[in-house]
């Protein structure tokens, strides 16, 4: 017994598969792209939590790593996704124009856990990780669960999500950091006021803002879980780059596969704190010469 | 794809066991191989090349343990993995289960270390041969990389010869950051190696131009993919020119099958496919089928004929 508030999250059902696929549709969004994917097979997959994971370029491309982002649609055949471009493989993705194909594996990773059907739920998003609590909040809707969303972003221009969260969400509170829009502050102020309402929360964004959550869902006895976005080479869980320190079932911490293990984890098992490190108590550390202090 | 090209055949061996296909995994770059079933029928391909086995269950490094370069990346992942323990109970039962073949490829910090793992994997089913890594960069001091020593690299080998079982070749894994890979080469095979793995990763850096510090938890990491191809091609032919006879399993930077025929003409006969699956995750199977094709078109009736083709 681990004394934890949350079970590591399942599987997901149905295996990945790879496709090239066409780009339906691109769309900017404020510091985003959304880009819309023809790929039915990957549609018909995917669950909320789960993302999928691009090729960069074509076949000779110099950039051999995959770019990882989470699905923020999965209807209709078409597979959405938004697009934050900082490095060349993002900007690369982002300047995807309808008509163009990349090749895409998905879905991958696990996907959100379900609470009992009616759990009032608090969904908390980061920038553009406000994206992959989109299909969640449906799902969440269609199993009787009430919703309310938070989301934020350094400033007006980096919100994502906002109108669609608020199609299905009985409540969405905006913040960004410098108050352009919204309340002025970070969405864990919100959150603590929301968290006495909440049966679970899920959450998507930056590592902190992970963190604040699950540290206030947990203090305040309520499950959590977050979808992390540690950057990874391959997605599919062979590369072991994408390792957060995470405590698991039997109440040990490994270094668990924010892509295989992920991107889903309780967010009483993330040891946030302990992200960058080898502490002693991990599996295998003392293998590393890591020994308690 | 013609009738005449699938005629080729592909059929090929790891010193003294024979195998379908001459396209394997990589060690550390398709864990334990069943991440890749969803994208490759393994039952195919040559081997699965395990991620390489420690005694003990190892953390591996605190992250980062990657930074992207150009054509390739830095890893430091340290070897992290389940200890040989869970890798008899868990992850061989499962390639054994579906038929599929495992090289398997042990590491350690002292010779002991590699002939108790030798020792452990006797007679275990689906194990066709061992890779003996003797030349991960990863590890805490360089005196740890045996491969960089002709001594300490024959010391290992001739323990794990001892040790291990009979019917399972032993291959060494080499490292190319050395001054002469063919006096290495010529060591560990006097020592009984029974084939070459060519080559590991080669020590590298990345720093961050914004912290101004190294990219990468353990500071130096390997690098892989087609950035090293050139190198990787320059060792295979130099060890294949001086010990013909010496079956030499190639890898580094193969993306094609017409990079793994690169390799086939310089010496190996067999290939590893690694840093490309993190990209591909079909890329085995493909080069499997695109080396076929290549062979074909250039009139090899198998891949056996064209081994060391370039040099004749």
């Amino acid at each position: 017994m681990s004394g934890l508030l949350t079970r590591p999250a399942p599987r997901a059902a149905r295996p990945p598969v790879q496709r090239v696929a066409e780009v339906t549709g691109r769309r900017p969004l404020n510091a985003y792209v959304e880009l819309t994917l023809a790929s039915p097979e990957i549609a018909e997959r995917a669950e909320p939590g789960q993302f999928v994971a691009f090729a960069i370029g074509a076949d000779t491309s110099a950039l051999l790593l995959r770019r990882s982002i989470a699905i923020a649609g999965a209807s209709g055949g078409v597979v959405t996704v938004v697009v934050a471009p900082h490095g060349p493989g993002s900007t690369w993705l982002a300047a995807l124009r309808p008509g163009d194909t990349v090749d895409v594996v998905g879905p991958l990773g696990r996907p959100f856990p379900m609470p009992e059907p009616g759990t009032p739920s608090l969904l908390v998003g980061g920038g553009y990780g406000a994206a992959a609590l989109v299909g969640l909040a449906e799902r969440l809707r269609m199993t009787g669960s009430p919703v309310t969303a938070v989301a934020g972003a350094a400033s007006a221009d980096r919100l994502c999500s906002v109108d669609e969260l608020g199609a299905v969400a009985d409540d969405v509170v905006v913040t960004t950091d410098d108050g352009s829009a919204g309340r002025r502050g970070w969405v864990s102020e919100p959150a603590a006021e929301l968290i006495g309402t909440a049966g679970v929360v899920y959450a998507c964004g930056p590592m902190g803002m992970l963190r604040a959550v699950g540290e206030l869902a947990t203090a305040a006895g309520v499950p959590s879980y977050v979808a992390v976005e540690e950057s990874m080479a391959c997605g599919i869980g062979v590369c072991m780059t994408c390792v957060l320190p995470v405590i698991g079932e039997d109440g040990r911490t490994r270094f668990a596969r924010s892509c295989a293990e992920g991107p889903v984890f309780g967010g009483d098992r993330v040891r946030f704190a302990d992200v960058g490190t080898l502490p002693h108590d991990v599996v295998g550390a003392d293998a590393m010469g890591v020994l308690p202090a | 794809m013609t009738a005449v090209e699938t005629r080729v055949d592909m059929s090929t061996s790891l010193a003294s066991v024979p195998i379908p296909s001459p396209v394997l995994t990589a060690s550390g770059c398709s864990a334990f191989g069943r991440e890749l079933e969803p994208f490759v029928d393994l039952t195919a391909i040559g081997a699965v090349v395990t991620k390489s086995v420690q005694l003990r269950p190892r953390s591996g490094r605190p992250t980062p343990r990657m930074a992207e370069t150009p054509s390739g990346m830095l890893n430091s992942i340290g070897l992290q993995g389940p200890g040989i323990d869970g890798l008899l109970a868990e992850e061989l039962p499962w390639l054994a289960e579906r038929g599929v073949r495992a090289f398997v490829s042990i590491a350690g910090t002292r010779v002991e270390d590699f002939a108790e793992l030798a020792e452990r994997l006797r007679g275990v089913p689906g194990v066709l041969g061992l890779e003996v890594n003797i030349s991960c960069p990863n590890v805490e001091s360089r005196g740890e990389v045996f491969a960089c020593d002709p001594v300490a690299a024959s010391d290992v080998v001739s323990a794990v010869r001892a040790a291990a079982d009979p019917a399972q070749p032993v291959y060494a894994k080499l490292s190319p950051d050395v001054t002469d890979i063919v006096g290495v080469a010529r060591a560990v095979t006097d020592a009984g190696a029974d084939g070459l793995s060519m080559i590991n990763t080669l020590l590298g850096l990345v720093i961050d131009p914004d912290t101004m510090r190294p990219v990468l938890g353990g500071v130096t990491g390997g690098l892989s993919g087609p950035a090293i191809r050139p190198v990787a091609l320059r060792c295979v032919w130099q060890v294949h020119a001086a010990l013909p006879d010496v079956p030499i399993l190639g890898m580094g930077g193969i993306r094609t099958g017409l990079d793994a025929l690169q390799f086939v003409l310089a010496g190996a006969s067999a290939v590893s496919v690694g840093t490309a699956v993190f990209n591909d995750p079909s890329a085995i199977g493909r080069i499997h089928e695109e080396l076929a094709a290549a062979l074909a078109a250039r009139g090899f009736g198998s891949l056996t004929d064209a081994v060391g083709y370039a040099h004749r």
